[in-house]
């Protein structure tokens, strides 16, 4: 139990910086290349995605410290850093907006670009920490 | 500036006051501002904390055989922020600041669900071969996170039709 309370800390100050960045990520992305695309919640979403991606494979390679730098780092910073319910409730907005190929677009775009992105972390993080080969 | 220039029966604000009026100004924004970040912040905490728990009782009663804790935040958090939005939106029934609104939505909902997790956790289950559980973590979130705004932008347009307060 001590534990478990250690952990959601741990998770807690990873998350108390997380969800600002990408407010603040989202909103300059978002103002730069204009707001008919969420291209502010793209950019939060496949940026964090690669960044786990690096560190899974610094962890599987026994690089990564400890289960408490996970909680910060990946659950704490990355968890709250990404998010599922805007990218839900834009392309809800998209959809009934009509603009129906620009909602597909997001669907395909988020899950092609993110899950990319996690591959292409673990394979430059296994290759720069030469452990762990994909 | 009009209340000021009126108050002034010579018409003309003085220099000094203009420039005190455009402080101010600029120091509520940035007031304004640090208090989104603040509450955006607080409300991740929260989302964040809840999801790892999630996450722990997904591990220890459902197996780690598929990623139950980061779908169930995910289409929780995607059902509240549809309900949430629609309900505290314009024509809602419930009113909120913008404070409140991200506090919750950018906040919260942010916080608790994940889609770094989602993309690593479907990314690891094809590392170990298995494409199945793999492909059925991809098309299972894909259909309930969107179902679950949709149902929650649903029952809140009901709601704001309902006649009373």
């Amino acid at each position: 139990m001590q534990d478990v309370f250690q952990q959601l800390v741990w998770v807690a100050l990873g998350s108390v910086l997380g969800g600002p960045a990408r407010y603040f990520v989202s909103g300059f992305v978002g103002r730069r290349v204009g707001e008919t695309f969420p291209w502010g919640t793209v950019a939060v979403n496949v940026s964090g995605a690669f960044a786990a991606g690096m560190i899974a494979a610094a962890a599987i390679g026994g690089v990564f410290p400890t289960s408490v730098a996970w909680q910060f780092a990946v659950t704490g910073f990355l968890g709250s850093y990404t998010t599922v319910s805007s990218f839900s409730l834009q392309t809800l907005a998209l959809a009934r907006d009509g603009q129906i190929m620009r909602a597909g677009g997001n669907v395909v775009l988020s899950l092609a670009l993110c899950l990319s992105a996690v591959a292409l972390g673990y394979i430059s993080g296994s290759a720069a920490l030469g452990v762990g080969a994909p | 500036m009009k209340p000021l220039e009126q108050a002034r029966p010579g018409g003309r604000t003085l220099p000094e006051t203009e420039a005190k009026q455009k402080d101010g100004a600029r120091w509520r924004t940035a007031r304004d501002t640090a208090l989104i970040y603040l509450a955006v912040s607080l409300g991740s905490v929260i989302g964040s904390v809840l999801r790892a728990i999630a996450s722990m009782a997904a591990l220890a009663y459902l197996g780690p055989d598929f990623p139950w804790g980061t779908l169930f935040v995910n289409v929780l958090g995607s059902f509240v922020i549809g309900f949430y939005a629609t309900l505290t939106g314009p024509g809602g029934r419930v009113f909120a600041g913008t404070r409140q609104r991200q506090f919750v939505m950018a906040g919260i909902c942010g916080g608790f669900t994940t889609f770094s997790m989602f993309s690593l956790e479907t990314f690891l289950l094809v590392q170990v071969g298995n494409l199945p559980a793999a492909g059925l973590n991809i098309g299972a979130s894909i259909v309930t996170w969107l179902a679950a705004v949709w149902l929650g932008h649903i029952l809140a347009s009901r709601l704001n039709r309902l006649g009373g307060v």
